[in-house]
């Protein structure tokens, strides 16, 4: 049955209350590694965003139309992953041949996402929930943004830790995850406002 | 025949989105034929556009110095472009440096052949070649560094005494992926069907545990190569020459080459280091150079003698035996001084040093960093 959630709402919980890094902690490796500039961070978020939202999608019509038909859910992990790897590296293709300068931000880190466990999570969530075509689109394109914000703000507080006096065994990885938990405890407060699964 | 349900399913999914990738690729990634004008008019070929620059200069023959294989990792694959390709993309950035950006130089690994360019490259890079070679002999020099020997078949190679080739290690045991590793060749330039390295086996190391455990005679490797700038100016300047370990290697092709080549007066001071006995190699071959180069002298030092191990040579690390000889042994009086220093990176900043302060300038210090 698909749950009655306006997906409007989904949206918004999706970025803030649900975030699939800082509530799931979904794609966690091209996060910690490319937030040191602000710059990569963007374009990171944006592909990440993009890639979500079309493959939740043609992963959604492929379920559906293709998989609940025949009866072969129990297929979905793999089928998911070569529908994931095929959208991007075509993706990839397709952005090098008609813009160069989107290539330049965002096709680079298609190569890199395409491994993102966010992508596959948010796939295997949308069927997990039962969610429809738009709800599908809403939870997938929140939880794209929700990303993005939450990149967007590590690179930002990376900035100011850079400067700041970290102990010599905490420095890199260790501080930016601890960093990721108070971030995600932040988060947690938004869980007041809205509380959609 | 229900049970064929899912696996043409899953196949058929899988059969399509590869035939979308294959027609996307065919479609979007199809730039034609271009021409790649190497060093302005030198060498033009004309290749399908559409694959790294690395990759497309390989496939026609002309292969750049890389350790990595095209993953984008080692930063040597460098080459200057003329025409303009567009921005520096993020993987390029971190290899190069302020002055390189400066002159257009950028990794060929990384960026795409898409329209008609122009690069150059060194004027020696021509010279390069992949040689299917044969191990005929392995020897152990020390408990830890091997002397391979392998033989070109019918190629033949010219080298500069002092330059280096790339080994390609196939996969074996848990490393999954084909790995090149630099080697200098010990062998003299004359010898033009034979290639001689020096591997010392570094703990962990890819390439020398494999050289070290797996290679076996008679087996076929890959070289690449000569590559590498390590070499004697034509100059008269005074040789100082420091090595450790299988720092061995371009010294003796060096030395040998200057035998083959008759220029024996030119005065050389070669310090090798070690730590024992046990670390010492070719002390007879290089004691036996003494009597054929006319103003050669070599001094071998271990900075850890044992007791009883009948060392009577200089005792103490490298960088005292040298400052010492600099200071007391040498005639450096209105003389110039080139220094060649090839081993481990914190012995050569030693060295560098010690020569500094004995006024050698750095512009006459040349040396081959074991990364």
């Amino acid at each position: 049955m698909t749950p009655q959630i306006n997906p409007l709402i989904l949206l918004f919980a999706s970025i803030f209350t649900g975030n699939i890094l800082l509530t799931n902690f979904l794609g966690l490796c091209s996060f910690i590694s490319i937030s040191r500039d602000m710059k990569s961070a963007n374009g990171l978020g944006l592909a990440v965003t993009v890639v979500l939202t079309l493959t939740a999608l043609i992963n959604w019509a492929v379920m559906h139309y293709i998989l609940i038909p025949l009866n072969l859910m129990v297929y979905r992990y793999i089928v998911f992953i070569i529908v994931i790897a095929a959208t991007v590296q075509m993706l990839e293709m397709i952005i090098d041949r008609v813009s160069p300068a989107l290539y330049m931000t965002l096709g680079i880190f298609l190569p890199l996402i395409t491994v993102n466990c966010a992508i596959l999570g948010v796939a295997l969530f949308m069927q997990i929930r039962n969610y429809g075509l738009l709800q599908t689109l809403a939870f997938s394109f929140g939880s794209g943004l929700g990303w993005w914000l939450a990149i967007i703000a590590l690179a930002a507080i990376q900035k100011k830790i850079a400067r700041a006096p970290v102990p010599a065994g905490l420095q890199g990885p260790g501080i930016t995850l601890i960093t990721i938990g108070f971030m995600a405890l932040a988060f947690i407060g938004f869980s007041g406002m809205l509380n959609v699964s | 025949m229900d049970f064929l349900v899912a696996p043409i399913a899953v196949a058929g999914i899988a059969g399509i989105m590869a035939t979308l990738v294959a027609l996307v690729d065919m479609v979007a990634n199809n730039y034609g034929e271009v021409t790649i004008d190497v060093n302005e008019g030198k060498k033009e070929m004309t290749v399908r556009g559409g694959s790294p620059l690395l990759l497309t200069l390989s496939t026609e023959g002309l292969y750049l110095p890389s350790a990595c294989g095209g993953r984008g990792s080692c930063g040597a694959c460098k080459c200057r472009i003329i025409s303009d390709i567009g921005p520096y993309l993020p993987t390029e950035i971190p290899y190069l440096l302020p002055e390189e950006l400066k002159q257009n130089i950028r990794l060929a690994c990384q960026i795409k052949v898409k329209t008609n360019i122009g690069i150059e490259i060194p004027e020696d890079l021509f010279n390069v070649k992949q040689f299917s070679a044969t191990v005929t002999a392995i020897k152990d020099l020390t408990y830890d560094i091997k002397e391979v020997l392998f033989e070109l078949g019918d190629d033949t190679i010219d080298f500069e005494a002092g330059k280096y080739v790339q080994l390609v290690i196939p996969p074996y045991d848990k490393i999954k992926e084909s790995t090149q590793r630099a080697y200098s060749m010990s062998s003299s330039p004359s010898n033009r069907n034979q290639i001689e390295l020096l591997v010392r086996l570094v703990p962990g190391g890819i390439a020398t545990t494999y050289v070290h455990q797996h290679l076996e005679v008679g087996q076929k490797l890959d070289l690449i190569g000569p590559f590498g700038d390590f070499c004697r100016t034509a100059s008269d300047a005074i040789m100082l020459c420091i090595a450790g370990g299988s720092g061995m290697a371009p010294f003796k092709s060096m030395f040998y080459d200057m035998l083959d080549k008759d220029e024996t007066n030119r005065e050389i001071w070669y310090f090798f280091g070690a730590r024992t006995t046990k670390d010492m190699f070719y002390l007879d071959e290089m004691r036996e150079l003494e009597k054929q180069l006319s103003d050669y002298h070599f001094i071998p030092a271990l900075s850890e003698p044992q007791e009883g191990d009948g060392w009577e040579g200089p005792t103490g690390l490298i960088t005292d035996v040298l400052d010492r000889y600099l200071k007391e042994t040498i005639e450096t009086e209105g003389k110039v001084l080139e220094g060649y220093l090839c081993g481990s990176p914190g012995m050569i900043d030693a060295c560098n040093r010690v020569m500094n302060d004995n006024g050698v300038i750095q512009d006459n210090v040349y040396y081959d960093k074991f990364a």
